[in-house]
Parts: structure tokens; sequence; C-alpha cells
């Protein structure tokens, strides 16, 4: 169980980083998603499943679609 | 306020804020231990009230109040969102839509996966005081399942399945349900959301009293407000388009 939740945080870790890394808001909204799922399962490891619904729904595709859909917006503007 | 004065202003709020972290982790009980007061009070009270999903009964009976505030911040976002969004006074709609290219395989999917969310999803809010869920994430389900419509290539179809002004009345009707059934909960039992249905069976559909109610009401509040949030996003960012001079 260790080792699942060492693994699980290392690979948000990993994610979180590459958000940050991407620098661009709409490579940023991709990797949001991805960093999403994987703090899912987090949760999951963690034993907390109501909260990973949660996240999986807010996090990898709420969030990052209205993200790209600002994005896109913005890009019309200019 | 120049540079010099800045960084010293960081440097004196940072260090406070990291001192103050490492002494908090170091006061924390150890990662994964076994004592856990609150919970054992929390797993005690959830059981008496034949409640198998002990998180949906800290969120809709133990602590009914702190839902209701969060169910009242998304209301507001809703709302803040349908404000900042609607078509400003140089900005047109434009009828014309760009027909794109979707992939066979995306539609197929899409349709296939439609009717599969949404049952995923009402049975994530019906069995939200049973098993992992509830109305928040059946209704966040819900509410993006609907969007596989556009992602199949048809926002027609979406935008007819779709009367936003239906889903901002659910998204109004959710909220309003849930306080009404805490005020009718206060004038039948002298306390705000108490439990007032009978509990039923621990484990079954019908249990757990007060919770599923609670639990349909937040998964038609929060599956409206999902839906109105994504169209308002969807309408700016596909059909509106800026006037003359619109460029800021």
């Amino acid at each position: 169980m260790t080792i699942i939740v060492a693994a699980a945080l290392t690979l948000v870790a990993v994610a979180g980083t590459a958000v940050v890394v991407a620098g661009r808001p709409d490579r940023q909204a991709v990797t949001l998603s991805l960093f999403g799922l994987l703090l899912a399962v987090l949760f999951m490891a963690l034993q907390a499943p109501d909260v990973a619904l949660s996240q999986i729904g807010v996090g990898t595709a709420i969030v990052p679609l209205m993200v790209m859909l600002a994005v896109r917006k913005v890009h019309q503007r200019r | 306020m120049n540079r010099t004065a800045r960084t010293v202003m960081f440097l004196v709020a940072g260090g406070g804020v990291a001192v103050l972290a490492v002494l908090a982790v170091l006061r924390m009980p150890a990662f994964g231990g076994s004592h856990h007061p609150y919970r054992d009070h929390a797993v005690r009270a959830s059981v008496s009230h034949a409640t198998s999903n002990v998180v949906a009964s800290i969120n809709f009976d133990q602590r009914g109040m702190d839902t209701l505030g969060e169910e009242t911040i998304l209301l507001a976002s809703v709302v803040g969102v349908s404000v900042l969004l609607r078509p400003a006074e140089d900005e047109s709609k434009s009828e014309h839509l760009g027909s794109g290219r979707v992939l066979d395989a995306t539609r197929l999917g899409g349709y296939v996966l439609l009717p599969v969310t949404l049952v995923v999803g009402f049975d994530v809010v019906a069995q939200g005081h049973l098993t992992p869920g509830g109305g928040f994430q059946g209704g966040v389900v819900l509410g993006t399942g609907m969007h596989l419509l556009y992602v199949a290539g048809r926002y027609q179809a979406l935008e007819r399945l779709r009367p936003v002004s239906a889903f901002e009345w659910g998204e109004a009707f959710g909220a309003a349900a849930f306080a009404c059934l805490g005020i009718s909960s206060l004038l039948v039992t002298g306390a705000f959301l108490a439990n007032v249905i009978p509990w039923g069976t621990f484990g079954g559909l019908l249990s757990a009293g007060t919770v599923p109610v609670l639990n349909g009401a937040v998964g038609v509040e929060v599956a409206s407000g999902v839906m109105v949030l994504l169209a308002k996003f969807l309408e700016q960012a596909i059909f509106v388009r800026s006037g003359e001079g619109g460029t800021r």
C-alpha cells in the first residue's frame, strides 16, 4: 500500500511540475487534465473514492475544458 | 513600491509562512496513523442514522449546513459567469456554424458513451447514500456527459436537447429545494437540516432519511449548473463575434 501511495505522490509531483513548465495556457489545459487524473488516482490510493470522483469530474473534465474555451476566445480577439 | 522593498517584504512574509508551516507539519499526527477520533464519532453517527456511505452522512446529515454553503458558492459562480459572458453591446451572435470535420470513430464513441454516461450519472446520484458518489459527483457526470453530443459533432443536437433557460431554472430549483428542506426540518424539529425522514433499513435504497433527497436536490442543481456554465463558455467561444472595432 505504501508503495502505491508513494508512486501516486511521485506521479502527482511530476505532473504538477509539468503543468508549471508547460507555460502556455493551451498546453497547460492538457497537462492540467492529466494532473487531475493522477490526483484522482492518489485519492483512490488514500481510500477517498468520493473525493476521487469529484476530482475526475471537475479537475479532469470541466476546468481544462473551460480553460481551452477561454483560450480560444482570447485568440479570436487578437 | 520599489524592487528592494518588495523583496524585503516577500522575504519577511515568506519566511514567516515557512516557519509556521514547518511548525504545523511537525505537530501533525503521523501520515497514515490509526488514531482518528473524529472518524470514530462520524462512523458511529452515520451507522446510527442507517447511512452506509459515511462521507454522504457527513456531507448531508452531520454537516449539512456546510454543504448548503458549498451549493450557494456554486450558484453564485454560475450567476457570475452568466452575467459576465452575456454578449456585450459591441458583440453579435453569429448564426453561421463552421462545420468541423469529426472522425467517424469519435462520432460513434460519442453516441455509444452518451447513454452509458447518463445512466452512470443517475446511478451515482441515486446510490450516493450507499456507495461513493452523490449529488455533486453524479451531477458533474450528467452535466459533462450531455456534452458528448457536442463531441460527436452535432452542436445543433446539443442545443435542441439543452434549453439553457430550463437549466437555469433547474439550478435555482435545486438550490432552493436544499434550503427549503433545511427550513422545513427546522420547523418540525427545531434544528436546521435535521434528519426528519424515517431512516429505513441500513444499506437499502430507501435508507438514510433526508440524505438521498438532498442528494437529488444537489444532483439537479449541479447538473444544471454545469450545463449552464459550459453553455455560456461554448456560446462565447463558438458563436459570439466582436463587432466593429471590437478588439480590446
